[in-house]
Formats: structure tokens, C-alpha cells, sequence
């Protein structure tokens, strides 16, 4: 019979037994292991797999949704680099992971380690639930509120004008200029207190010792910050980049929902283009490009995180 | 603790500085929802005579009884069956050790980062062609699948690094798979799986893009969509927009409060493992 190992190098458990089981049994095993896959495998197959393969498809094809598929080859994905407006949203896409990603992580870094140097106690898990809170509504509901907070006579204007900024003030997310870095401010909302909550906890597993011993030395908090706190974070900062790099590259809700990628196209990301060009003007062969090479960005740009996490957490 | 008494002091401004941030959004659609329908109030104002009345017409309009059902209609569609499929999947594959094991969770995990908007189009088409699309079912079963990734990734985590004695003591017993499964198993991961049931619950009830393309009739979506659609019939009219998110928000703040430990480190894990 043949011995399985695993990826962990781990035989498996029920070798030992079944070697005292005729042949029949042990295929037996297989077929009633898999069954128990088969599930899952199917509903993934049938609403994941196979749209993957379509979108792959649509994206070589020109379709309106209705009448025939007429295969184009690459020109659809020719025509994605060619309209500024479309390859637009990819660049518009990594503004956002500068908004959504490397700011929340950098201040949730400096955040959690304030909170671990003198919060502890009572202030310190309030904190904790309070800076939760955005992360917990729906996506939807962060956008209708700060659609009103940043509007002409929101509560951000309100508060620029009392500390005699009266002239900047505007409507934010109508404005060309400042429609994009708007959005980035509803998405550090949302992902700062998610990051620092997980960064603190990575904190509290390294050993206070390490802490104590710095302290004793009379480190200040910037040397302890450097020396301690962000190489031993490693992992958790990987986690935290992974989750809010895709959070921004397939940015949607909020978008949708704040500006719905205007004004101009000044705030599209692809989810938005992919959704008005298939649902709205019919252009499925274009959108299924789009979502293609969206796809594609998202892993070439997480792989490298992962890898880089792991590694120093091995 | 060798903390100066100066930077103590700071530390906590910061914290409690972030804390007013979190939470003044959500009182400035507080007052908002107080003034008269119809009006454009300024952004942090007590009005001089609250209209409470506005929460009674938002929940009337937004037919919130509905919504909640709905909502709550999908979650328990979507949840159980999930957890059902991905805890058996991520037992064969993490502790039976079935041939094609490593493949079949390498396929999985190659769904982890996939956007939903990368595959949405076919799902609209193949759904059309099904006839669900605008019923309830065309969120479900595509949700059920989109979690399948991270559900028997995460599944699959815990069964491997499952002690073999156990399983051999009860194989020894003459237990069949499926009873070991049921018996033996599914009662000793039950933590895993409450992480899990929070977790695809929250995202559930989010859900957003899903019910937006795929669900026209709000009454049969779940409660981001709703808000979605809530804020389409009613942009212009400000306080009662805002009355009705914090009505629509209510569920999830009382969920929140209650289960917060639970959520958070669901949350947390969730990100972690994932």
C-alpha cells in the first residue's frame, strides 16, 4: 500500500490499522475521505472556479450579455492600457493602498505601542472595543456617515472653519483634487483601529523582559520602538499590510458608496470600472479584462508580503 | 513600570484623541437625525426641538422588520451550511489525509485574495440562466462558496495539528468515519468553529457588492445592501438618511456590544490565520 505524507511530513494516522485491512478497505477510506470534500468542493467549483474561467474568457472576447461571444484575443486587455481612464483605476488603486494600507499600519504601529507603554488596564480595553467599532458596521454604513461628514456643511468643515481654517474648507469628495485622498481618510477610519488592536495584541506575546530590561537601560520610547517592537512584529505587520493591501486594490463598498468614482474618474478603482462597464454600459468583454488583471495585481503584489512575513517569522 | 509621568499623560491624550475620532462620526449622524426632515442641519448641532419622529418614519420607510428578517434569513442560510461543508472538507484534508490532500488545498487557497468583483459577471449571467437571480438564494449560494477559501483553510489548521490518538483510540472502537467525524470531532473543534460562525456572520450581514448586482428588490437583501439601497431613495433628504443608518446599525451595535470579546478575537485570529 502506498504511505501518504503530508506536508508536514507527518505519515498518516491511520496507516498502521489499515495495513491490517485488505486492499478493498483501504479504497474504501479513500472514497469515503473524499466524500466528505466533496461538498465544498463542488459549491467552490460551481460559484468560484467556473466564473474564474468565464471572467478569463469574457476578457477575450466582445460581448454585450445578450447576443453572441466574438473572440478578440488581447484586444480587450490592449484597450484596458490604452483609455487613461481605465488603466486610470490601477494607478488610483495604489494611491489608495497608501491610504488604506501604509498609513493605518505606520500609525497603528506607533498607536499600539503608546497603548502597550501606558495604557494598561481599564482605558486600555476601552480602547481596544471603541477603535474596533468601524471595523465591525458594514463597509456601506462608513461611507453614507462620511459622506455626510465631509460634505459642505459637515462636521468637517465645521471643525476646520473653528480653528479658523474657514478658507479650505470645501466639499471634499466633489473635489478633483481632493476627492481621492477623502476616500483614503474614510479607509484609515476604518483600518486604523483593526491594525492597532492586532498589533497590540503581537506586543503583548513579545516577553515583557525584553521590555523591562530596555526600560531599566533607560531606552526611550523611540529606542524601544526600533530596536524591539517593530522587528519583532514582523508577522503581524504582514498580516496587517496583507489584509488592508487587498482591502485597498479591491476597494469597493466605500468607493460605491461615497463617490461612486467621481467626480470625473478622479476616485474610480477597477471594482468600480468593472462594475459600471458590465452592469451599466454592457461592455463585458472590457470589464472581465479588467477584473482579469485586478486579480492578477492582487497576488503579485500580496506574494511578496506573505513571503517576506513568513520568512522572518520562521 | 519606568514610564515618565509626561510621556503616561501623552500616551493616554493620543488614546483618548483616537477615541473621540472613532466615535464622533457616529454622534454627528446622531444630532444630524434629529432635525427636521428635510433640512440641511451644519454637522455637530443639537437641535433646538429633536424630531425622535424621524427614527419611527426612517424604520417605517426602510421597513426594518423586513430587512431584519431578511438579513437574518440569509446569515442563517448561509452560516450552518458553510460550516457544515468547510469543517468536513477541512477534516478529510487536515486529518484523513486524503490522496490529492496537499492538491485539493492548494486549489482552496489559491481563492483566499481573489476580489469579489474579479468573478461577479459570470455569477450575474450564470444566475440569470439559473433563475435566482433576485431571490434570496442568488446571495446565498455564491456566499456560501466565496467563504469555502478561507473556511477549510481555517479548518484544515485545526485538524492538522490534532494529536493521531485520538482518532486511533476511537478507530480502535471500531468508529466509522463518519461517526468519528460527528462524534469525536465536531464536538472537539467547537471553538474553531464559533470563530468561524462569528466571522462569516459579520461578513454576511456586510455583504455588500453581492446583493447590489444581483438582488434588485431590497426587501430580500441583507442588511449592507439594504443600507445601500436606503441611501439611494433618500441622499437628499439628510437627517432622515442618518436616522435611518443608525436604526439600520442598531442590530450590529447590540451584537457588538454583547459578543465583543468573542467578535474581536474572531476578528483578529480571522486576519491572522487567514
Amino acid at each position: 500500500m502506498k504511505s501518504i505524507v503530508t506536508s508536514d511530513n507527518r505519515s498518516v494516522v491511520t496507516t498502521v490499522s489499515r495495513r491490517t485491512y485488505p486492499r478493498k478497505r483501504v479504497r474504501r477510506e479513500t472514497v469515503i475521505g473524499w466524500l466528505f470534500a466533496v461538498p465544498a468542493l463542488i459549491m467552490y467549483g460551481l460559484f468560484v472556479l467556473v466564473p474564474l474561467l468565464l471572467t478569463i474568457l469574457y476578457s477575450f472576447s466582445h460581448w454585450n450579455g445578450v447576443g453572441p461571444l466574438t473572440w478578440v484575443g488581447l484586444k480587450n486587455y490592449v484597450t484596458v492600457f490604452q483609455v487613461p481612464d481605465l488603466i486610470g483605476t490601477i494607478v488610483n488603486a495604489f494611491w489608495l493602498v497608501v491610504w488604506f494600507s501604509l498609513i493605518p499600519v505606520g500609525l497603528g504601529l506607533v498607536v499600539a505601542s503608546v497603548i502597550h507603554r501606558v495604557a494598561t488596564g481599564r482605558l486600555g480595553s476601552a480602547a481596544r472595543t471603541v477603535l474596533f467599532l468601524p471595523q465591525v458596521i458594514p463597509l456601506v454604513a462608513a461611507g453614507i456617515i462620511w459622506g455626510w461628514l465631509l460634505a459642505l456643511p459637515g462636521l468637517v468643515n465645521q471643525i476646520l472653519t473653528a480653528v479658523g481654517l474657514g478658507a479650505v474648507t470645501r466639499a471634499w469628495l466633489g473635489d478633483f483634487d481632493w476627492a481621492l485622498p477623502s476616500v483614503g481618510l474614510i479607509g484609515i477610519w476604518v483600518l486604523l483601529g483593526f491594525c492597532t488592536v492586532l498589533l497590540l495584541t503581537g506586543m503583548t506575546k513579545v516577553d515583557p523582559a525584553l521590555y523591562e530590561s530596555a526600560r531599566i537601560d533607560g531606552a526611550s520610547w523611540l529606542q524601544e520602538f526600533l530596536a524591539i517592537t517593530v522587528p519583532l512584529l514582523r508577522y503581524e505587520v504582514g498580516v496587517c499590510l496583507t489584509v488592508t493591501v487587498i482591502a485597498a486594490l479591491a476597494a469597493f463598498d466605500i468607493v460605491y458608496v461615497s463617490t461612486a468614482g467621481g467626480p470625473g474618474n478622479s476616485t474610480a478603482v477597477p471594482g468600480i470600472q468593472i462594475y459600471i462597464l458590465a452592469f451599466t454600459q454592457r461592455s463585458i468583454g472590457l470589464a472581465s479584462a479588467l477584473a482579469v488583471m485586478l486579480m492578477v495585481l492582487v497576488v503579485v503584489v500580496i506574494l511578496p508580503i506573505q513571503r517576506l512575513s513568513r520568512e522572518s517569522a520562521a | 513600570m519606568r514610564v515618565a509621568r509626561g510621556e503616561l499623560w501623552a500616551g493616554r491624550a493620543l488614546l483618548l484623541a483616537l477615541m473621540v475620532i472613532t466615535i464622533l462620526p457616529f454622534i454627528s449622524i446622531f444630532t444630524t437625525a434629529l432635525h427636521p426632515s428635510g433640512t440641511v442641519p451644519s454637522g455637530l448641532d443639537w437641535p433646538a426641538s429633536p424630531q425622535w419622529g424621524n427614527f419611527v418614519q426612517a424604520f417605517k420607510v426602510a421597513d426594518m422588520p423586513t430587512l431584519l428578517l431578511s438579513s437574518s434569513f440569509i446569515v442563517l442560510a448561509v452560516v450552518p451550511v458553510s460550516l457544515i461543508i468547510s469543517t468536513m472538507a477541512g477534516f478529510a484534508i487536515g486529518l484523513l489525509h486524503i490522496p490529492g490532500a496537499n492538491a485539493l488545498l492548494l486549489l482552496f487557497v489559491f481563492g483566499l485574495t481573489l476580489p469579489f468583483t474579479g468573478i461577479i459577471i459570470p455569477i450575474y449571467f450564470l444566475e440569470r440562466a439559473m433563475h435566482i437571480y433576485n431571490t434570496r438564494l442568488a446571495i446565498v449560494l455564491p456566499l456560501i462558496a466565496l467563504y469555502m477559501p478561507f473556511a477549510v483553510f481555517w479548518m484544515r489548521a485545526h485538524f492538522v495539528n490534532l494529536p493521531s490518538e485520538i482518532s486511533d483510540a476511537a478507530r480502535v472502537d471500531g468508529a466509522s468515519t463518519w461517526y468519528l467525524f460527528w462524534l469525536v470531532h465536531v464536538p472537539l473543534a467547537r471553538a474553531p468553529i464559533a470563530s468561524l460562525g462569528i466571522l462569516m456572520s459579520v461578513w454576511t450581514w456586510n455583504q455588500f457588492l453581492l446583493p447590489l448586482v444581483l438582488v434588485e428588490d431590497p426587501s430580500q437583501r441583507t442588511m449592507a445592501g439594504a443600507l445601500g439601497a436606503f441611501q439611494g431613495h433618500y441622499a437628499t433628504d439628510i437627517p432622515l438618511l442618518c436616522a435611518g443608518t443608525l436604526l439600520l446599525l442598531v442590530p450590529t451595535l447590540v451584537i457588538f456590544i454583547l459578543f465583543q470579546r468573542q467578535i474581536i478575537a474572531a476578528l483578529l485570529q480571522g486576519a491572522v490565520k487567514g
